[in-house]
C-alpha cells in the first residue's frame, strides 16, 4: 500500500468493528509505532525489587531499545538507554548485578550508577579544549514512576503523568497487585524472567490480554487434562463472573465478580495453599465487604504491559522486535507474605501454565504466530479483521470505572477501545489532541 | 597384531556405558516415533524433571549463569506435570503441536560422571550427555535446541530410569516459541 493510505483512523472503523491488518503486517506502519507510540507512551521498565540496593541494575527494554534499570548510591531509582554516549557500544551487557559503575567496554568511557560520565579516555591529553562531561552523559528518560512497586518510564517529557496516563484502571492495580487478603502487605517478584520470541506482531499479545473472552477453543486442550491447581475440569479454578472492563487511555481489564457468600474451595491440589487463600479471603471479606470478590483477571495497560492478577499472578511486556516478532518477558508474583510451601507451589502451577513451556500458553503462541503469518500475504490483506461482538453493549457501570459489558453478552470491546487509543497515537501529534480524543463518550463511537 | 585383555573392572564399566548409551537412544526413539506412554514408563514416580534458564553473567559470576532451583525454570515438573504434558497432546487439540511436528532427538557425548562400575538394584548413578533436539513443524518452521543433560539414572526392577533429569539449554532469550517438546 501507498503511504498515503496509511492514516491510522481510516484503519481502524470503531463504528463498524473492523480493523484492517496492515496495521498488524505492514513494515512502513512498524516503524511509525517505533516513533508515535514506543517513543510516547508509558512503558513498564521493571519491579523495584529487581533493584532493592545501591549499584543494583536489571537491563530492560523500551520497545526495540535496551535500557537500563538502576538505583544509584543515594537511593534514586534512574532508567538509562543503554548506549554510550562516545560510540554506542551497549555499555551494560549483563543482564542484571550490582556495580558501582559502567564502563564501556569500547573506549573506556565510564558513568556513575546515576548516569553522569565521570571517565574518558585519554581526557587531559586528546580534548583540548576539554569538553564539559556533563553533558555527555547516559541518556536518561526523561519521566519515570513507580507506582506499587512497579517501575514505568516514557521518552517523552510532555507526557501526562504516569496515574493520570493509567486512568481509572488504578482501580485494577489496586485491585489486582495487592495481597490476596486486600492489604498492604505487598507482592513480590518470584524471580528470574522468561525471555523469548515469538514470530508474531506485538499487538496479537496485547489485544489477547485486554480481555479476549472469546479465545477459549485455543485452550480446550488444557482445559480437558485438568490443568487447574484442583484437579478438576478446566484450567483454574471458578473465578466466578466475567465482566469487560475498558478506558479510554487505551486499557483493557478482564474482571471477575465472585460471590461473597460463596464458598471458596481454591488450590485443592494443595491443602497448604487452599487454607492460606481462604484465610486471606476471610480477611479479605471484612477489609473490603462488597468488593471482595472483585478482581481482575488478566488485562493491557496500553500498548504493551499485560498481566494475570488471579491464576496465575503474572507480569508480561511483548517488547516489539520486528514487524512480524515479538520478544516477551514474562515475571511471576506472589504474596510476599506467603508461606514458603504455597510460594513453591504456586511457582510450579504458574509455570505449568504460562511461558514458553507453559501448557496454556503454548497454544496463545501458535494461533498469533499463523494468524499474523496468514494475514501477510497480497489478498488477505484487502479483507479487515472482525472485532462486532458486543458491539454498541457498553456502558457505565455502577461499581466499576470505565465502559463495561458483562455477562452473559460476550464483547470485544476492548480490543476495540485497544485499536481505538492505537490510531489515536498514531495520527495524533501531541498531547492536547491525545486528551480531547479521550475525553469524548468514546465508546459510542468505538461500540 | 596382539590383544590386550581388558581388565574384569574395565569391562564391567563399558558395558555400563554401553546400557546407559543404549537406554538414552531407546528413549529418543520412544520419544521421536511418539510412543509418549511408553516413556513416561522409563521415568520413576518421583522423578524431577528441571531445565533452568540461562543468563549473561560475568567471568567472575559464572556460576550463576544457570537460575537456582528455587527460581523460575523453563520446565520444573513432576510425573504428574510430564503425563499432563503427554495427554495434552494426546488430546488432538493441543493446537501447539497438532498438526504434529517432526521431532529428532540427537544424544551424545555420553559419560558417566562417576567412577561406576555396577549399578544394583535401587542404586543411582549420574550421566552427563550433549543434545540436540530439532524441530520442524507445518511447512518451514524450525527450531535447534542445544545443550547439555545430567540424569541421575536408577536401577529399578533390574531396568534403567530416569530419577533425575537437568536440562541446560544453551540460550538466553529462548529463541523458539515454544516447548512443546521433550529433553
Amino acid at each position: 500500500m501507498t503511504s498515503t493510505n496509511l492514516t491510522a483512523r481510516n484503519l481502524v472503523d470503531m463504528a463498524e468493528g473492523e480493523i484492517s491488518r496492515e496495521i498488524f503486517v505492514n513494515a512502513e506502519i512498524y516503524e511509525q509505532e517505533k516513533e508515535r507510540i514506543f517513543s510516547r507512551a508509558w512503558l513498564y521498565i521493571g519491579h523495584e525489587s529487581q533493584i532493592e540496593n545501591p549499584g543494583d541494575y536489571f537491563v530492560s527494554k523500551m520497545g526495540e531499545e535496551s535500557v537500563i534499570l538502576t538505583r544509584d548510591f543515594a537511593g534514586k531509582i534512574h532508567v538509562f538507554l543503554n548506549s554510550c554516549a562516545h560510540r554506542g557500544m551497549r555499555v551494560c551487557r549483563y543482564d542484571e548485578g550490582n556495580t558501582s559503575a559502567f564502563r564501556c567496554p569500547y573506549h573506556a568511557w565510564t558513568y556513575k550508577t546515576d548516569g553522569t560520565l565521570v571517565g574518558v579516555q585519554d581526557y587531559d591529553n586528546a580534548y583540548q579544549p576539554p569538553f564539559d562531561k556533563s553533558e555527555w552523559g547516559l541518556v536518561e528518560v526523561p519521566q519515570m514512576a513507580n507506582y506499587m512497586g512497579t517501575i514505568w518510564a516514557t521518552w517523552d517529557e510532555n507526557a501526562p503523568p504516569f496515574e493520570e496516563y493509567l486512568g481509572e484502571a488504578t482501580v485494577a492495580f489496586d485491585h489486582g497487585f495487592c495481597a490476596w487478603d486486600g492489604s498492604d502487605a505487598g507482592t513480590e517478584l518470584l524471580g528470574s524472567t522468561q525471555k523469548w520470541r515469538v514470530p508474531c506482531n506485538w499487538k496479537f499479545i496485547a489485544e489477547n490480554f485486554s480481555g479476549d473472552w472469546l479465545h477459549g477453543v485455543s485452550h480446550r486442550s488444557v482445559d480437558l487434562i485438568r490443568l487447574g491447581p484442583s484437579g478438576e475440569v478446566g484450567r483454574r479454578d471458578d473465578f466466578g463472573q466475567l465482566v469487560v472492563n475498558g478506558f479510554p487511555e487505551g486499557h483493557g481489564i478482564l474482571y471477575s465478580l465472585y460471590p461473597n457468600k460463596q464458598e471458596r474451595t481454591e488450590y485443592a491440589m494443595s491443602p497448604e495453599t487452599s487454607e492460606y487463600f481462604q484465610h486471606c479471603w476471610e480477611r479479605r471479606l471484612k477489609k473490603l465487604g462488597d468488593k471482595a470478590g472483585t478482581c481482575p483477571l488478566v488485562g493491557t495497560i496500553f500498548p504493551n504491559m499485560s498481566f494475570h492478577a488471579q491464576q496465575p499472578r503474572t507480569l508480561l511486556v511483548s517488547h516489539p522486535t520486528g514487524t512480524n516478532e515479538t520478544e516477551m518477558w514474562r515475571t511471576y508474583f506472589v504474596d510476599k507474605s506467603a508461606p514458603e510451601s504455597v510460594k513453591q507451589f504456586l511457582r510450579e502451577y504458574y509455570m505449568r501454565y504460562s511461558g514458553p513451556a507453559g501448557m496454556t500458553e503454548q497454544d496463545d503462541m501458535e494461533n498469533w504466530n499463523y494468524a499474523s503469518e496468514a494475514s501477510r500475504g497480497m489478498i488477505a490483506r484487502r479483507r479487515p479483521y472482525h472485532y462486532k461482538a458486543g458491539l454498541g453493549v457498553g456502558s457505565p457501570h455502577s461499581e466499576l470505572p470505565g465502559v463495561v459489558t458483562e455477562q452473559p453478552i460476550t464483547s470485544e470491546q476492548n480490543p476495540r477501545f485497544f485499536y481505538k487509543r492505537w490510531a489515536d497515537y498514531m495520527d495524533l501529534g501531541s498531547w492536547d489532541e491525545l486528551r480531547d480524543a479521550k475525553s469524548v463518550r468514546f465508546w459510542e463511537r468505538a461500540s | 597384531m596382539t590383544q590386550t585383555a581388558l581388565s574384569a573392572e574395565r569391562l564391567a564399566y563399558l558395558d555400563l556405558l554401553r546400557e546407559v548409551e543404549d537406554f538414552f537412544h531407546h528413549e529418543a526413539d520412544l520419544l521421536d516415533e511418539r510412543e509418549y506412554d511408553q516413556w513416561l514408563d522409563l521415568l520413576t514416580d518421583d522423578i524431577v524433571y528441571w531445565m533452568p534458564m540461562r543468563k549473561n553473567v560475568s567471568y567472575k559470576n559464572r556460576d550463576q549463569d544457570i537460575t537456582a532451583e528455587d527460581d523460575i525454570a523453563w520446565f520444573h515438573d513432576d510425573k504428574e506435570t510430564l503425563v499432563k504434558r503427554v495427554r495434552q497432546i494426546q488430546t488432538g487439540v493441543h493446537w501447539a503441536d497438532e498438526p504434529i511436528s517432526r521431532i529428532s532427538h540427537l544424544i551424545t557425548n555420553i559419560r558417566l560422571a562417576d567412577s561406576v562400575t555396577s549399578l544394583d538394584e535401587g542404586e543411582t548413578m549420574v550421566t552427563k550427555c550433549r543434545f540436540l533436539v530439532y524441530r520442524n513443524r507445518l511447512e518451514t518452521e524450525t527450531d535447534f535446541l542445544i545443550g547439555r543433560r545430567e540424569d541421575t539414572l536408577q536401577r529399578v526392577q533390574g531396568e534403567l530410569r530416569v530419577a533425575r533429569r537437568k536440562i541446560i539449554l544453551d540460550q538466553s532469550v529462548l529463541l523458539a516459541k515454544n516447548l512443546t517438546m521433550f529433553f
